[in-house]
């Protein structure tokens, strides 16, 4: 299950941290592994598809990094304690967790609506970041240290008229990651919520309408990283959303209810 | 044990700051304690580390990502005969605790480390020497009787005679094939609770380490202090303390002086400056520029020879006098380098270490020499010759040249016979403990730990640099 290189021991003179970044296999998810492991962190790479994310790992470990593939489906929640008591002896301890996974599936049409997506999305987007930040929560708030980033959307600000669902599973993650944030900053943990606007991945294509301000994963990923170093709290990537958002926010109901997007 | 594990994941560091290790942080009270953690830990699948007050300089008490026993609960005091010298103690209790018992009663620990902060289990893990090395040897030359749980469950009981080859592979075991659970140690009588000491310097390395070899033999203890800033002519120089113990009639009023409160480390530095706030006024001196002015002002003081009577406590505690004082250190800690030379090598090794640091402006803040004779414990550090420690100074932009050059100090050392301490160094690679320790004594240790510890259940970061994981 995990392609492991030789872990080498963290010195004084050669410190690790270590991470755990959940969705790793492509898009936003990859973009970041490849810049924490230059940035020194051995990470668990974590995704459904088994081989994307060995190829990542191969790549990783052949420049030096370290990092450890692990097959998982986030929706299996059950297997979330035992697996993360693995990730972190395997990696000797654990200062983050990244949780990128998502999935976006449109019910189709203005006119269509469709449960099982609906589901699926708060199973993947929602739940399963419950499940495994809850114990990596309490772990960190022991500990009195950590980084807990969630990667949410700008979706998540407004409810739409195009995907209800992914609206309220993103909306629900936002104000999970708060909650928690509310909770944890006075344990010395960071919680950043990271709301990215559109990105030029394999998600993008699904999208029917125009995406303005589209960037690539890289941009984003840097963009996080920098915002991790100076432990922010909450960040719109491209950081135009913020204002996009700003004035969607403050859209009166009467005119949103109006709106087709 | 039906506990949530995450709710003791703990952010574990060393003594200078310099490594942090998340762990599961289990508090030991009792044995039996050791006995059901060991369950959970093979139940999850983790490793299991044992802790005493985690002032290693490296990561011997470190296991990140698995279980780590802290054993400061299991600190009883078992049993005490004045009489014959003779003192039993769970593996938690520290040196402070040691001498404060048993000093009133006209006893002193025989081996005692710059620090009292530490315990038992780990003084024997890592078998500690004192200034008095070259005299008494190490701590392990005086334990009469320790018992130890294996990872099995098993209790064993060893003493020099009694599972011999197990008395001295887990005395210097780092904790890898048990955990010590009660140790027997035999106190030495002394006669007053001061201690008379000569200070002298040294204006170079030949003398500083000649005085060490021609004093050592009429003092109990020695010890050099080395300016690693002064060059070319002056390279090595420092001060010299050797202190002599007082025999029985030398003072006229020991009752008084082998009282606890005459032995008490002061608070305050001249009666003002708070010692716990030290670190604030030493850390912006914390750089090449201000410790080579505070290395040459302590030399210019040493310039005038005296003798003079300390506390016992006062004398052996350096490291004890301003708590924190590696707070000083800053943000990434401070690492120790601490390398143990034969008596003919050490010169010229000691040389070249430190004009390379001197070059490479990486100079150390604090260099400490002492005299040793070799031992018979398997994982043994000492030669017949001396260490040098040196401290210095970790920040994010030195991290890699510091690396570069400490593999350069192993390579020197090494070929030239030197050993390395695994509680201090926290830089040295399986391939130089190889070298040093030698493909017998590892094979040995391997051996012991495959018969201890079957299953691999205890490791620690320390293990796992030096002998790589076993699961």
């Amino acid at each position: 299950m995990s392609d492991s290189p030789i872990p080498a021991s963290p010195t004084p003179l050669n410190p690790r941290r270590r991470g755990i970044v959940l969705g790793a296999s492509d898009g936003l998810g990859a973009a970041l592994a490849r810049q924490l492991s230059a940035e020194g962190f051995s990470l668990a790479l974590i995704a459904r598809r088994a081989d994307k994310l060995n190829a990542l790992c191969q790549e990783i470990n052949s420049q030096d990094g370290q990092a450890w593939a692990y097959a998982h489906n986030v929706s299996d929640y059950d297997a979330v304690p035992a697996l993360l008591r693995k990730i972190v002896a395997d990696l000797g301890g654990l200062d983050l967790v990244i949780y990128v996974a998502s999935v976006n599936l449109p019910p189709g049409g203005l006119d269509k609506y469709n449960f099982e997506n609906d589901k699926q999305m708060i199973e993947v987007n929602l739940i399963g970041a419950m499940a495994w930040l809850t114990p990596i929560a309490e772990m960190f708030q022991s500990a009195k240290a950590g980084q807990i980033v969630g990667i949410s959307s700008v979706a998540g600000d407004r409810g739409r008229v195009g995907n209800p669902g992914y609206n309220t599973s993103k909306a629900g993650l936002t104000t999970y990651l708060e909650a928690l944030r509310n909770r944890l900053t006075r344990h010395g943990v960071n919680v950043l919520t990271v709301k990215p606007g559109f990105m030029k991945t394999e998600m993008l294509k699904a999208a029917a309408g125009p995406t303005p301000f589209a960037i690539e994963p890289d941009v984003a990923a840097n963009h996080i990283v920098k915002a991790m170093k100076k432990r922010k709290q909450v960040i719109y990537t491209a950081p135009i959303w913020r204002w996009i958002m700003l004035a969607i926010q403050h859209t009166p109901s009467f005119v949103f209810r109006k709106l087709s997007f | 044990m039906s506990f949530n594990l995450n709710t003791t994941f703990s952010q574990l560091e060393n003594f200078g700051h310099s490594l942090r290790a998340p762990s599961y942080r289990i508090a030991i009270k009792r044995t039996e304690d050791i006995y059901d953690a060991f369950q959970l830990a093979k139940k999850l699948g983790l490793t299991v580390a044992a802790r005493g007050t985690g002032i290693s300089y490296n990561d011997a008490s470190l296991n990140g990502g698995g279980i780590v026993l802290d054993m400061q609960g299991m600190n009883q005091i078992e049993e005490w005969d004045p009489a014959s010298g003779v003192i039993r103690c769970e593996s938690g209790v520290t040196l402070e605790q040691l001498w404060q018992r048993v000093e009133p009663d006209g006893w002193w620990p025989p081996v005692v480390s710059g620090t009292m902060k530490t315990t038992l289990g780990g003084c024997l893990g890592a078998n500690i020497h004192g200034k008095n090395n070259f005299q008494v040897g190490p701590i392990g030359e005086h334990v009469v009787e320790f018992t130890a749980m294996l990872p099995t469950g098993a209790l064993v009981t060893c003493t020099p005679k009694k599972n011999a080859d197990l008395f001295y592979a887990m005395i210097s075991g780092l904790g890898m094939l048990g955990v010590f659970t009660s140790i027997t140690l035999k106190m030495k009588r002394i006669y007053s609770g001061l201690i008379s000491v000569d200070a002298w310097h040294v204006t170079n390395l030949r003398d500083h380490l000649n005085d060490l070899r021609e004093h050592a033999p009429t003092h109990d203890y020695i010890v050099g202090w080395l300016d690693a800033f002064a060059g070319r002519k002056n390279l090595g120089r420092g001060q010299i303390h050797g202190a002599r113990q007082l025999n029985e009639g030398e003072d006229p009023n020991p009752e008084k002086t082998m009282r606890l409160p005459f032995q008490h480390l002061p608070d305050r530095f001249f009666g003002v400056l708070s010692k716990s706030k030290l670190h604030y006024f030493m850390n912006p001196m914390m750089n090449n520029f201000g410790m080579r002015f505070v290395n040459m002002g302590r030399y210019a003081l040493s310039l005038r020879h005296h003798t003079f009577r300390q506390s016992h406590a006062a004398f052996h505690f350096l490291l004890d006098y301003a708590p924190e004082w590696e707070r000083s250190f800053g943000r990434g800690g401070l690492i120790q380098y601490q390398s143990f030379l034969p008596k003919e090598t050490a010169e010229d090794a000691w040389r070249e270490l430190l004009q390379l640091s001197q070059r490479r402006g990486l100079p150390s803040y604090l260099g400490v020499t002492k005299r040793h004779r070799p031992d018979k414990f398997l994982l043994t550090h000492s030669v017949d010759g001396f260490s040098l420690a040196l401290d210095f100074k970790v920040t994010d932009s030195n991290r890699r040249r510091l690396s570069a050059m400490l593999q350069e100090f192993d390579r020197i050392a090494l070929d030239a016979g030197g050993r390395f301490y695994f509680a201090k160094n926290s830089e040295t690679t399986a391939e130089s403990a190889r070298r040093f320790l030698g493909d017998a004594a590892i094979a040995k240790f391997k051996k012991l730990k495959k018969r201890c510890d079957p299953n691999g259940a205890l490791e620690s970061d320390l293990y796992r640099r030096i002998f790589g994981k076993t699961q």
